[in-house]
């Protein structure tokens, strides 16, 4: 993994990334300001949000689909795209809009 | 057995590609770059070169495949010029940032509007910031030494940048000329297959061309710089192999001609250089103190030799065969170079910019010896001036 603050003689050259595997440290879900929440009633499992989330961060539970929350960047495609409105986008704790 | 053969620049291009052993071509053709292609998509259809021709779209996808192959490891041909060169503008920052040292041959040709086909250095000149290695050529036999040495110097692993050798359309890339053709060990020996430290291989994954936030894009930056001047070690290594392996000598970066006692010395690339040192000989007889240099490798810029080179003499006139509109008076881009070379210097020559040969217009020895009239008669006092030889007013 490349230390946080390495200098330009200590990186790998050309921004590559040696090793597999490191989008498994690099929690992207970080960015999000809206959360998508589910409600598993409204729930028909379409496959809608699965088929169009950008970040392929949809999962198959029995009676519903649910959210990759380390990944999902809260785009609220899913929320938008739902036919059945069972997706709710809702401000992160901590975040804010102007 | 080395052999002799008479080819044009194209074929000489094509000849180094084939020597080095080239993995990939991706081309798509125009003039005056097209038989260069035309030569190579040859051999390999016939079984002559074991390659993988990749006829593209456009020389923006051309150039995107010559990255990606060289990315997996693979050594890559691409040839262009003008328009084509303009085209891939995007990939070629992209290729010298993913340190992909691909191989390409400029058929240098002017740039749109008006529509020329014609030579002039405009196209490459106007990719000088793209963190490529670029190589001029005066004539055919130096065409073909040149493509080895990119391949050589910009696969170098301290290197590793893309290298382009540049030939005057026209004047080089269909000129035939007697050229000596080496034997394949020597350019294998020369040139040891290439295998980068890091390349895209399924059994060993890495990420490439990944997002460079603002906490890492600036060190991907500098480490392009370290290469480019990590370069010039390289680039005199390699001319010091070369000699040992071909018995060609070639000055690395500038060559000289007599220059030591010269009060005036012109400053040229490519082509043209051969006009200019004619006329300088013709007038060396006549009794005049002119010399002549000729810059070789362009990026990384030979500024040292070239202050080693000019500081003594009176009067510099340095040949521009491009334009930077707006610059200076809209000097060309090499007098912007060679002027900056010289601010640190205590005892500097006087310099003059001599824009030539612009569309493909022919440079006579009777306009160089206009020139050196324009040398003899700057004053003193005087700012510089923008010459442009050969223009109807
Ligand atoms: S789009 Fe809506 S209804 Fe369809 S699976 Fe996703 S959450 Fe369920
Ligand atoms: S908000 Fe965007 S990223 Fe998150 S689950 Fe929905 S579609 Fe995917």
């Amino acid at each position: 993994m490349i230390r946080e603050g390495a200098g330009f003689r200590e990186l790998p050259p050309a921004a590559i990334v040696p090793e597999p595997g490191t989008s498994l440290k690099n929690k992207t879900g970080s960015w999000r300001i809206f959360r998508p929440v589910v409600d598993r009633e409204k729930c028909s499992k379409c496959r809608i949000c699965w088929l169009l989330c950008p970040e392929g961060c949809k999962i198959e539970l029995e009676d519903c689909f649910e959210t990759d929350l380390d990944y999902c960047k809260g785009c609220g495609i899913c929320a938008q795209e739902c036919p059945y409105k069972a997706i709710e986008m809702v401000l992160e704790e901590g975040s804010s809009i102007a | 057995m080395p052999k002799q053969a008479v080819i044009s620049g194209n074929m000489a291009a094509a000849y180094a590609a084939k020597y080095a052993r080239v993995d990939v071509i991706a081309a798509y053709p125009i003039t005056p770059q097209t038989t260069a292609i035309e030569y190579l998509s040859q051999w390999v259809a016939s079984g002559e070169l074991d390659a993988e021709f990749v006829p593209a779209e456009s020389e923006h996808s051309a150039m995107t495949i010559c990255i990606a192959a060289s990315a997996s490891g693979a050594r890559t041909f691409t040839a262009t010029a003008s328009q084509g060169l303009a085209l891939m503008h995007e990939m070629l920052y992209i290729a010298s940032g993913l340190r992909t040292p691909v191989v390409m041959m400029i058929g240098n040709r002017s740039l749109s509007s008006p529509l020329s086909i014609w030579n002039d250095h405009q196209d490459s000149m106007a990719e000088r910031d793209a963190g490529w290695i670029q190589m001029y050529a005066e004539n055919v036999q130096e065409t073909f030494d040149m493509g080895l040495m990119c391949y050589r110097v910009g696969e170098d692993s301290r290197v590793m940048l893309p290298a382009m050798f540049c030939i005057d359309g026209f004047f080089l890339t269909h000129t035939y000329q007697n050229v000596v053709l080496p034997d394949q060990e020597q350019v294998d020996e020369f040139l040891p297959p290439y295998s980068p430290k890091y390349r895209l291989d399924p059994s060993n994954p890495i990420a490439m061309g990944t997002v460079g936030d603002p906490r890492w894009y600036m060190e991907f930056a500098k480490q392009k710089v370290e290469a480019m001047e990590a370069a010039r070690g390289v680039v005199e290594e390699a001319h010091r192999d070369f000699e040992k392996i071909f018995g060609r000598r070639y000055d690395p970066f500038i060559e000289r001609f007599h220059c030591n006692d010269a009060d005036y010395i012109f400053i040229t690339m490519g082509s043209v250089s051969g006009t200019f040192r004619h006329v300088v000989r013709e007038l060396r007889k006549e009794g005049a103190s002119v010399g002549l240099v000729r810059i070789r490798t362009f990026r990384p810029f030979p500024y040292e030799e070239l202050r080693e080179a000019i500081s003594g003499a009176k009067v510099v006139g340095i040949v521009d065969r491009s334009i930077s509109f707006g610059a200076m008076k809209s000097c060309g881009p090499l007098f912007l170079e060679v002027r900056a070379a010289l601010y640190e210097q205590e005892k500097k020559p006087k310099t003059v910019n001599l824009i030539l040969g612009i569309g493909g217009r022919d440079t006579t020895p009777s306009m160089v010896r206009e020139c050196f009239k324009k040398l003899e008669s700057v004053d003193e006092r005087r700012e510089f001036d923008v010459f442009w030889i050969g223009l109807r007013e």
